[in-house]
């Protein structure tokens, strides 16, 4: 069965490259570029596992991530955050957003890669 | 003989010649030429107060029943002139520095300007002076009495008690007249000072000229006074090492403690380095005054008839020869000696009765009433001018009491004994930092109450004041509380008795009292700034030597805190380190927790700018913070109205946490841009890195190898611009750009920015409209930056105008010395909440950050154009995005409308 991943970052170019890993890794891959509508995205998607940027436009990542697992349906979702602020205190607002991995940007891909599927496979 | 009417005479005489100096003095010192009124010579001439009537008259009587012991009162003196640089220099200093008054306001401003002590020194000073005063009268009285007895034709002895009432007048009367003419700030008094340097003179001279005469005249030269000396009763006196020594200690204290002694040596002292002169001249003069005291008595027991007053042969001696004249002039040497005492000690004890207890009562009886300054200083005179014509009123009734009684011969020293129970208050003050208002008031209080046990009250005789079953037995019969043998010590004689136990015990209270109670914090001040006197100098404090840190931190968390929660604090801290004392080690975990106390009160940047004052010992002023410290902190001592004070510190503490929420917001500007920056620079570097590792993938297609590698490059090129943007940035808020001014058409300007502006992404079609002829205008700046400016505008518009077909507006016209020039775009422009903030740094309004910019352009462009004495401002209310550039046309344009 394929493993379905959302791509929620607004970075085109970031995307594209994400993208290209996690087709190669066997991935279905959909992806979406802003924050307003991301919630409705993730519903509808269904995803295994969703990648998630912080700063988006018209909504900020961890907003998006507090209502999610505020969802009874999404809380066990596994959310991947990534972050251009690769701080400590970064890493611990994301997990108390709800994060289920913080990575921080720029990251290796294998890193990204095995997170993703230790996510999945979980 | 000489007549009385002609005594009186030429004392008048004598005394007008004194109102001369003093006035002649006190104006050229008004008119700034002090000069030679300020010479150290002066300075040590009106020392010469020490030698009162009783030195004058009295040591020859002294010699004549003592023998030799009379040195000593010359002995102590001289010991502390030549050791000036020891104690002398110190006080002196001290005085200068805190503009000391009086000896009781030199107490009462060490122990925290504390008025209980100002109080107590000054009672002590009163009743030791008193009867001195009541000596002087004695004196110049019975120097009347001499001349009268003497005459043949007996001109009627007029009313000795009489006498001395004038005598008494006449002195409040010069005095009121030259001690109080103004409220000096330093208390100095120049003509005062004047007329008792030439009194010193007279009174040297005159027991000179009797002196020789007596060893020339009476006898036959120096070997034969010699002889007579070693034949007379005075050559058998022994020399009592107990007494020499006692008597040594006791006058040294009493140069140092009188009050009289203190106004010359330190009040009036206008140089420091006069102390250096008057180290040698001083004992040199006691020396003078005190050569001829032997040949004088030992003549006078020899030459006049048994029974005759030694007290007085200073004057019988001459009078018995038939020299009148000589005898004159003895007359006012001891006029002299008995008058100048007698103004200074009346001035220097007037200001202290009317500073420490007439002014404060005054002000405490009349509650609220806030005057004047200026009533104040009329009342401080009319207070000093009562106190003075009180204190000689006192001595007047004394002398008038005791009936010119022999105890008054003996009080010179018990006087001496009094006022020295000042010395270990005085002393402690100065070398002691430990030393406590508590433990000086109770050791000068215990060793006030021995001596006017011991000493003073047994000096009236048996039956005087005491009655002889308490001096025989002690009071109720308890043997050990016998005045003249406290704890069973009876074999001193009473004036070491007295002198031993009241020092002693003095010195003990003071001691321990000082180390069971805790300072406050204006006594710590105070107590720094006596002790380090010397180091006292503007700018030279030391605060991070080794040692005071403990005690400074302190002073300056009581100054915050108060007193009471500092210390508690401080001893709470110092029980948990196990340090014994109140002031615990100065650990850094110890330092950290006052740092957050201190917080809690003035934020934290306060507290720690504070606190790293006395850590590191920074270059900037400590002494301003212990300034400011030192005034919250007053605030907390004495304002008696708790709820004025907290207000204040309210208010204080309110501003105080201002200047910190500006820091914090500074400091989470800081904080915010160097995130963002991360932000930006990470986000390119996110993409290169990825792509990188991507096509180390052999397996890569060509296509897209090709297609990644343009996206690494993409991205590299926008880390570049970035960094280049940053730095443009941080030079032009820093006003630091070098503008290179050229003269150019404003047309070509606009024609570079747009061919420039016309490659920026996305390609879309995209119109601009301009009106060429407005343009063509020339301007001077630094067309590079100002075309930056336009450059910026032109790729705005095309990247963020939102209508169907984008059309952008370019609008050129002169305005006064300016060039105006509007960008207007079709678009639906800018929201008005965001209007404000778009010239920020990263302040990028669209969704899509495609744009390429990280959000600094129109933040550089609003720097450029204030470096360019221009201005960029959004135009609300035109359709689309709107802004105009307004810019100078010449730079000097720029200086003369920032000038108008």
């Amino acid at each position: 069965m394929t493993r379905r991943v959302l791509l929620i970052e607004d970075e085109p170019h970031i995307a594209e490259a994400i993208r290209y890993l996690l087709v190669r890794d066997g991935w279905a891959v959909a992806s979406h570029g802003e924050g307003r509508s991301a919630l409705e995205v993730i519903r509808r998607e269904a995803p295994d596992v969703v990648v998630l940027d912080v700063i988006l436009p018209g909504r900020s990542g961890y907003e998006i991530l507090e209502e999610l697992r505020a969802d009874p349906d999404l809380t066990s979702l596994p959310v991947l955050v990534l972050s251009a602020r690769g701080q400590s205190s970064d890493r611990a607002l994301a997990e108390g957003a709800g994060a289920s991995r913080f990575i921080a940007k720029p990251f290796a891909n294998a890193e990204i890669l095995a997170a993703l599927r230790q996510m999945a496979g979980a | 003989m000489v007549p009385f009417n002609i005594l009186v005479a030429v004392c008048l005489i004598y005394v007008c010649l004194l109102f001369l100096v003093a006035f002649a003095a006190e104006r050229r010192a008004e008119r700034g030429r002090a000069g030679w009124l300020r010479s150290p010579i002066i300075y040590t001439l009106s020392l010469s107060i020490y030698c009162t009537a009783w030195t004058f008259y009295g040591a020859v009587g002294y010699a004549a029943r003592s023998g030799l012991e009379f040195v000593t009162i010359y002995l102590g003196p001289t010991l502390v002139l030549v050791g000036w640089w020891l104690l002398l220099r110190k006080l002196v200093r001290i005085g200068q520095a805190q503009r000391v008054t009086s000896i009781a306001d030199l107490i009462s401003s060490r122990y925290g300007k504390s008025n209980l002590l100002g109080v107590i020194v000054t009672v002590i000073a009163v009743v030791g002076a008193t009867p001195y005063i009541a000596l002087q009268l004695q004196s110049v009285t019975l120097s009347f009495g001499v001349f009268a007895s003497g005459t043949p034709e007996g001109w009627a002895l007029p009313d000795q008690s009489a006498t001395a009432l004038w005598v008494a007048g006449g002195l409040t009367l010069f005095t009121i007249l030259f001690g109080t003419r103004n409220l000096d700030a330093n208390e100095r008094h120049h003509g005062v000072v004047m007329a008792i340097a030439l009194e010193a003179v007279v009174k040297l001279v005159a027991l000179l000229a009797v002196g020789v005469f007596v060893v020339w005249g009476v006898a036959d030269g120096v070997g034969d006074v010699m002889a007579r000396i070693d034949a007379s009763s005075i050559a058998d006196w022994p020399l009592v090492p107990g007494r020499w020594i006692g008597l040594t200690f006791v006058s040294s204290a009493a140069v140092l403690t009188l009050p009289r002694m203190f106004q010359v040596m330190v009040v009036e002292n206008s140089d420091e380095r006069h102390l250096a002169t008057a180290s040698w001249a001083f004992p040199l003069y006691l020396m003078l005054m005190s050569l001829f005291v032997l040949p004088i008595a030992v003549v006078g027991l020899s030459v006049l008839p048994e029974g005759a007053n030694p007290d007085l042969f200073v004057l019988t001696l001459p009078l018995a020869e038939g020299q009148g004249k000589l005898a004159m002039l003895a007359f006012l040497g001891g006029f002299s000696s008995a008058t100048s005492m007698v103004i200074v000690a009346a001035i220097a004890l007037a200001t202290m009765v009317s500073n420490h207890i007439v002014t404060p009562l005054w002000l405490s009886l009349r509650a609220g009433g806030a005057r004047a300054p200026g009533d104040v200083r009329g009342l401080v005179l009319m207070s000093r001018r009562v106190s003075i014509g009180a204190i000689l009123a006192l001595g007047y009734s004394y002398y008038h009491l005791s009936g010119g009684s022999a105890a008054l011969a003996a009080i010179g020293l018990i006087s001496f004994v009094g006022v020295a129970q000042i010395l270990p208050a005085m002393i402690g003050g100065i070398f002691w930092r430990g030393a406590t208002a508590v433990g000086a008031a109770m050791g000068l209080v215990t060793g006030f109450l021995v001596w006017l046990y011991a000493l003073y009250l047994p000096s009236f005789g048996a039956g005087g004041l005491l009655s002889e079953a308490i001096l025989r037995d002690g009071p109720a019969g308890i043997g050990w509380l016998r005045p003249q043998a406290l704890f069973g010590i009876d074999s001193l004689d009473p004036l070491l008795h007295a002198l031993f136990w009241s020092i002693s015990l003095n010195t003990g209270v003071f001691v321990a009292g000082s180390l069971l109670s805790f300072p406050s914090p204006v006594e710590r001040m105070q107590g720094l700034a006596f002790v380090n006197a010397f180091e006292h100098d503007p700018g030279a404090r030391g605060w991070s030597r080794g040692g005071a840190e403990a005690e400074d931190l302190l002073t300056m968390s009581q100054g915050i805190l108060g007193a009471e929660e500092a210390q508690r604090f401080f001893q709470a801290e110092a029980a948990a380190q196990g340090t014994a004392g109140y002031l615990p080690e100065t650990t850094p975990e110890f330092i950290e927790r006052l740092e957050r106390r201190l917080a809690g009160a003035v934020g934290t940047a306060t507290a720690h700018a504070m606190i790293a004052q006395f850590a590191v010992g920074a270059a900037v002023s400590a002494q301003d913070l212990m300034a400011v410290a030192s005034e919250a902190q007053q605030i907390l001592e004495y304002s008696t109205q708790l709820e004025a004070k907290s207000e204040e510190l309210a208010r204080t503490a309110r501003q105080l946490q201002e200047a910190n929420e500006k820091l914090k917001d500074l400091s989470v500007q800081k904080d915010t841009f160097l995130s963002q920056i991360s932000h930006e620079l990470r986000t390119p570097m996110t993409s290169i890195r990825a792509f990188s590792e991507i096509l180390m993938d052999p397996d890569l297609p060509g296509a897209l190898q090709q297609k990644y590698a343009e996206v690494i490059h993409e991205e590299t090129i926008r880390l570049t611009r970035l960094l280049d943007d940053l730095l443009d940035l941080s030079v032009l808020e820093n006003r630091k750009v070098q503008l290179s001014v050229k003269v150019a058409n404003l047309h070509d300007l606009l024609n570079k920015a747009v061919q420039a502006a016309s490659n920026t992404r996305p390609e879309r079609s995209f119109s601009i409209r301009r009106e060429f002829s407005a343009e063509h205008m020339p301007v001077i700046t630094d067309t590079d930056r100002l075309v930056q400016v336009f450059i910026n505008l032109v790729s705005n518009a095309r990247k963020y105008c939102d209508a169907e077909r984008p059309e952008l507006t370019i609008a050129a016209r002169r305005r006064g010395g300016r060039i105006i020039v509007d960008f207007i775009d079709n678009g639906s422009g800018i929201p008005k909440a965001s209007q404000r903030l778009i010239f920020e740094k990263f302040s990028r309004l669209t969704d899509t950050a495609r744009a390429g910019g990280a959000g600094l352009g129109l933040a550089i462009c609003r720097e450029i154009m204030a470096n360019l004495g221009g201005t960029i401002a959004y135009l609300p209310g035109q359709g689309g995005a709107a802004f105009r550039v307004s810019v100078p046309v010449r730079p000097e344009v720029a200086a003369e409308g920032e000038a108008a």
